[in-house]
């Protein structure tokens, strides 16, 4: 393993738990936030339960600014409550029987400051995630974004050098989720140590990571900067996520021929051997003639099976060699009437179509 | 066989008022079966009919002098203080015993759990010879307390106490570790990572978390002892100011003084009511412990 990053968290770790196995390597470094996106049961709250020390790894270890946190070959631990971390949960656990001003005291209280020291901590913290004024409630009287910043500030409170952050939007309502996941940028922005942030929301990941890694059955199938990630997804459930057409295939230079059947024609960057392909819903073209004299490399016949309105548009399921998802405005679906069995024609521009290298981990269709 | 389609029965009256219950309360009929309702009212005459009497045979003119004689205050006083003193002895010990029971697994833990509970089922005055032949004067325990000591436990405030703990502990027991048991880890599980090591997260996040069932328990556990008779008569005796209870002054007052048994009766039919209203959340609407 190489030289631990200075303050960074490095996690070399295998966590069992029952049939499932989490087997991941990462590093994250000072003032980083790395997101950790994934489907339900990926492993991604048991990877942030290991690293807070809830749950022992079964291999392997976890350092954190060079010093074990947990190794199990040398049979080391240091119990969650040594550790210097913050964690908001899910649902936050704030303690109902504390007042909000008490629970962002309680961390610097139990870790050692005294009544008085610990309230003013406290008092700081508050102010600073403007909570003041609610200081003397308790849990039960927050609304929704507000208990969320409380359980900010009670995490950041124990001056922590670790943040963990479980889903930390997942229970707000839409509305408030946005203005939430603002003000949590800045305080993220403004804390020094390393920050994983679970999340199953590609936007919560592309908004506040600086990083992603994608963790699926308990493997990391991806990693990269948000934006990459959303351009060229490595695995069918990221592509879901970001709203991409993916489909393996093998390059040869200026075409791809994919796995599951078709081919596209791509510009010419003289790629070989496995790739993936991303094409944009919006980048297909539809039509219900044979398209003639058109500029476009790549047509292909397809059968329309499904209809869904989205907000401003309507996404076409179709069936074909490749098949693909296509987004078309609800007047283009009256005009073409196009319905559940209408052929169509398909076509996308060679430079719409986005091909990368394939690593062996991930899994498309 | 053939089988007549249904046709509808007789009609019956239903009332403005009966429609309109049945409707807000969306049931069907809700009118009791005869071999229902018949045993189900003997049940509450049985029940209510004896606790009826002692109100309607009470001295109610010289209640005041029936309860103010000298063995009767002594009784109250005794039992009150050691109904409490064994209530507080239950939740110094029987708290953290409640917590290992819940929150750790060891082997022979189910053999425990049974051992502690048995108390609950155990004909009191079994419990009383135990007592007597564990702490006895020439009991295992006892004979050494005696000559070691010079303690002797038998027959003495003390033992009532300890006969009224043995009784009673239990009950506070089994409410407080299943309170322990379906409270939420999450909360302890957040208090460690904000840096709280266990003995402080007992003390800031699962005592206050169980305190209603905590309170429960304590009152269940202050009433049994309030009321014990069987264990505390066999291992303490029954010395007027020294281990004479309530319920054992009445059970002597009813043969020379029946007044003064009908009025400590009512005393602790009082504190009965008091603690079942106190409980009533808990128990009058069904739910478990």
């Amino acid at each position: 393993m190489t030289e631990p990053d200075r303050g960074g968290l490095v996690a070399d770790i295998e966590v069992k738990r029952g049939s499932f196995t989490l087997a991941v390597s990462l590093e994250a470094a000072p003032g980083q936030v790395l997101g950790l996106l994934g489907p339900n049961g990926a492993g991604k709250s048991t990877l942030l339960s290991a690293a807070a020390g809830l749950t022992p790894v079964s291999a392997g270890r976890i350092t954190l600014a060079g010093q074990v946190l947990d190794d199990a070959d040398q049979g080391t631990f240091v119990e969650a409550s040594g550790r210097p971390i913050g964690f908001v949960f899910q649902n936050y656990r704030l303690f109902p029987h504390m007042s909000v001003a008490d629970n962002v005291a309680f961390s610097p209280r139990a870790r050692g400051l005294g009544k008085q020291a610990a309230r003013s901590a406290a008092s700081y913290w508050l102010d600073r995630l403007g909570l003041t004024e609610l200081a003397g409630r308790k849990p039960g009287q927050l609304s929704g974004g507000q208990a969320q910043r409380v359980a900010l500030a009670r995490a950041l409170a124990g001056q922590p050098s670790l943040l963990l952050l479980d889903e930390p939007l997942s229970a707000l309502d839409a509305g408030t989720r946005l203005d939430v996941q603002a003000e949590l940028k800045r305080h993220l922005a403004d804390f020094s140590g390393p920050c994983l942030l679970v999340t199953h929301d590609p936007i919560e990941a592309l908004v506040l990571a600086d990083r992603v890694v994608v963790l699926e059955h308990g493997r990391i199938v991806q990693e990269g900067t948000p934006a990459l990630i959303a351009r060229q997804p490595g695995t069918d459930y990221v592509a879901k996520l970001v709203g991409l057409n993916l489909y393996a295939g093998r390059a040869d230079g200026s075409a791809v021929v994919l796995t599951g059947g078709g081919a596209f024609v791509i510009p010419d960057h003289g790629q070989h051997g496995n790739v993936l392909v991303a094409v944009r819903p919006s980048a297909i073209v539809v039509s219900t003639q044979p398209p003639q004299s058109t500029s476009a490399r790549n047509t292909w016949q397809a059968k329309v099976t499904g209809l869904t309105l989205l907000a401003d548009r309507v996404r076409l399921d179709l069936d074909g060699q490749p098949p693909a998802l296509v987004d078309v405005t609800p007047a283009a679906v009256t005009e073409l009437s196009l319905d559940p069995g209408s052929q169509v024609w398909l076509t996308v521009k060679a430079t719409d179509v986005e091909v990368y290298p394939h690593n062996g981990a991930a899994q498309a269709g | 066989m053939v089988i007549r389609p249904p046709r509808p029965t007789a009609p019956s009256r239903l009332t403005a008022r009966e429609r309109a219950r049945r409707a807000a309360r969306g049931g069907a009929s809700r009118s009791v079966p005869a071999p229902l309702l018949v045993p189900a009212l003997i049940a509450i005459l049985f029940l209510v009919l004896p606790l009826a009497g002692l109100l309607v045979r009470a001295p109610w003119g010289r209640i005041a002098s029936a309860l103010s004689g000298a063995d009767a205050t002594q009784a109250l006083t005794l039992s009150l203080w050691t109904a409490t003193a064994s209530t507080a002895i239950s939740l110094v010990i029987g708290v953290p015993l409640a917590w290992v029971l819940a929150r750790t697994s060891f082997p022979g833990q189910r053999l425990l759990r049974s051992l502690v509970t048995l108390p609950l089922v155990l004909p009191p005055v079994v419990g009383g010879v135990a007592l007597l032949l564990a702490f006895g004067r020439t009991g295992f325990v006892g004979r050494y307390l005696d000559s070691w000591f010079g303690l002797t436990i038998p027959f003495t405030p003390l033992a009532v106490v300890m006969a009224e703990t043995f009784v009673a502990m239990p009950f506070l027991i089994i409410t407080v570790e299943g309170a322990l048991r379906s409270a939420d880890q999450g909360f302890e599980e957040a208090a460690a990572t904000l840096g709280a090591r266990r003995m402080t997260v007992f003390r800031r996040i699962t005592v206050p978390m169980i305190a209603p069932s905590l309170g429960a328990g304590a009152v269940l556990c202050w009433a049994r002892a309030l009321g014990e008779f069987g264990a505390t008569i066999t291992f303490a005796g029954s010395f007027p100011g020294q281990t004479e209870t309530m319920p054992i002054a009445v059970y002597y007052a009813l043969e020379n003084d029946p007044d003064a048994a009908i009025a400590l009766s009512l005393v602790l039919l009082l504190v009965s009511v008091v603690v079942l209203v106190s409980l009533r959340d808990r128990w009058l609407r069904g739910s478990p412990l």
